[in-house]
């Protein structure tokens, strides 16, 4: 991908916002608080008011449930969305593992098309965007920072 | 809009003639011909500015007030004339009360250290205001809670207009400074700094005006005005960045300690002690940015030429045309919309997210600016994570308002 941000190509916007984007930025999945969660933890990215609670269920050693709430731009809200779905079911190391696929496919350096990240890869048009990696980024190290037994709030900045 | 009469297509013609002094205005961005509406993050530079700038490094380079040779005397004259075209421009009495600094932050930074840090103690107060960008309210932070001063804030609407009843409680003896921005960065309101400072004189408050975002839109008079500080930054008027200017009444800097300590701000050193340079040298501490200086004269210069009344004419017009065809884009809602404004337009639509709305603009070839432009207390007071806002210079056009509209009706159709 390129690197130089003015040599984006021209359907690099609809690759950014594709559909399943969109429609998880309109209709997030998993939204809402978890009440019967063990793991709260809150993501900030102060400098452009995103905010998010993950709420994580987590029982002999696996995400049972995964929920969020918040509010942010639409690539922040479907990127937590996909990642709610994608974490539920799996253990704390698959978990983890899969956080370290979606960040080198966040920094390119993955081929997008891994079958490991499945829907996750929609996410891939974030690379011509740098200003806007650590929206896609900021649920995912909540999640990092949740699974390792942080309490303290995450940021991106 | 009905069409333009005749009147109006000569301005055109003016502003078209305008447009081609600056070089960047003609390039493409995104495969499309660039928009720049992100003019009170930093403005573009007249092509003068730019060969000034040029002439200085390839042929005038040389350090100031000290060497003997041709060439640092030229860049001395130079420098220094340039202090003088200024307090002719600012209306200021002298021109050892023009302080060269690298912006207005640095401005600010140095009064409430130098100026309020001795005054200030427990049972004293500084005045700022709500709508604050955040470098007129960091630096008081900081030196409040270095000597245990009270910040006070006064407040605003919610059109995005300081609520001046408030000074009645607000202005009082105990406040030692007063310091607002004269207008607003993040919503375009022009605050009545005439008002403001007349009040202030009353109760015998110093007063700063943080002039950033006013000086490429108005004609400031200090002495008029009657303010005590005046500071603002040369690249949001047409200059290089890295550069900005400290007016201060002669009086209160005579008076003021050194901000920092260096070369060039001594008159001499020894093991055991040093004395300070006359006004102004004694706050410029090493080797100033003489190529900032030079380039903001060439600006100054540039701006004077252009005559305000052209700069405000034109901006009268966009911020009139823009207000009205954003606001007919349904969902799409101004932020700040202040009787007395200058040609800033903030605005949210619906429930995008104002950095999708950026976006989405920039893939249209239009730079305008989403977040929360430096001034985070504004952004809560009208519980908004974030805006976009376009902000207007005198060589934008009204058809790249058109184009600012397609784009956010582009951001409409994608989200919805």
């Amino acid at each position: 991908m390129p690197q130089n941000v003015s040599l984006i190509p021209m359907d690099a916007l609809q690759d950014l916002y594709q559909e399943m984007i969109v429609d998880h930025n309109r209709h997030p999945r998993n939204f809402g608080r978890l009440p019967e969660a063990s793991h709260v933890l809150q993501g900030n990215n102060p400098l452009c008011g995103d905010q998010l609670t993950l709420y994580l269920r987590i029982d002999t050693e696996q995400v049972q449930d995964a929920r969020f709430d918040g509010e942010g731009c639409a690539i922040s809200v479907a990127s937590a969305s996909l990642m709610t779905d994608a974490v539920k079911g799996k253990s704390i190391p698959a978990a983890q593992q899969l956080f370290e696929q979606f960040h080198q496919l966040i920094s390119g350096s993955q081929a997008q098309d891994s079958p490991d990240l499945g829907k996750l890869s929609a996410l891939a048009g974030v690379r011509a965007y740098p200003s806007r990696v650590k929206c896609a980024t900021l649920c995912w190290h909540t999640l990092r920072a949740a699974l390792a037994g942080e309490a303290d709030p995450v940021s991106t900045e | 809009m009905s069409a333009p009469d005749r009147s109006l297509a000569q301005d055109d013609l003016a502003i078209e003639r305008i447009r081609k002094d600056f070089p960047i205005l003609s390039r493409r961005v995104r495969g499309k011909p660039l928009v720049y509406l992100d003019n009170a993050a930093t403005t573009q530079k007249p092509v003068c500015v730019l060969d000034t700038l040029q002439r200085y490094y390839r042929e005038e380079n040389a350090n100031i007030h000290r060497g003997v040779h041709y060439l640092s005397e030229h860049a001395t004259e130079a420098y220094e004339g340039v202090r003088a075209r200024l307090r002719d421009y600012l209306g200021a009495a002298e021109s050892r009360e023009i302080i060269f600094v690298r912006g207005a932050t640095e401005a600010i930074n140095l009064v409430a250290q130098s100026f309020a840090r001795p005054r200030l103690g427990p049972g004293s107060e500084v005045l700022i205001t709500e709508i604050e960008h955040h470098a007129n309210i960091v630096p008081w932070q900081l030196v409040c809670e270095q000597s245990g001063a009270r910040l006070r804030y006064l407040p605003i609407n919610l059109r995005g207009e300081l609520i001046l009843d408030d000074l009645n409680t607000l202005l009082n003896e105990n406040t030692v400074i007063a310091a607002i921005g004269h207008v607003s960065n993040a919503l375009g309101t022009i605050n009545p700094v005439q008002a403001i400072c007349d009040r202030a004189r009353a109760v015998g408050a110093t007063i700063l005006f943080d002039g950033a975002q006013a000086m490429a839109h108005s004609a400031v008079d200090v002495q008029a005005l009657d303010c005590d500080f005046y500071a603002f930054s040369g690249h949001k008027v047409f200059g290089p960045t890295g550069i900005g200017v400290l007016y201060g009444r002669a009086a209160l800097l005579e008076d003021m300690p050194p901000y920092q300590g260096g070369g060039d701000m001594i008159r001499s050193v020894s093991l055991k002690r040093s004395t300070w340079n006359d006004l102004p040298w004694k706050f410029e501490a090493g080797t100033p940015h003489i190529a900032g200086v030079i380039g903001l004269g060439a600006a100054i210069d540039y701006l004077a030429d252009i005559g305000m009344d052209t700069v405000c004419q034109q901006e009268q017009r966009l911020l009139d045309y823009a207000s009205e065809t954003l606001q007919a884009i349904p969902g799409l809602r101004l932020i700040g919309t202040a009787a007395d404004k200058t040609a800033i337009v903030s605005f949210v639509l619906q429930d995008i997210h104002p950095h999708d709305l950026g976006t989405v603009i920039d893939s249209e070839g239009v730079a305008i600016r989403a977040g929360h432009h430096c001034a985070m207390p504004i952004m809560e007071k009208f519980s908004l994570p974030a805006t976009a806002r376009a902000s207007f210079a005198f060589y934008n056009t009204l058809e790249e308002v058109d184009r600012l509209v397609q784009a956010v009706q582009k951001c409409r159709r994608m989200f919805h």
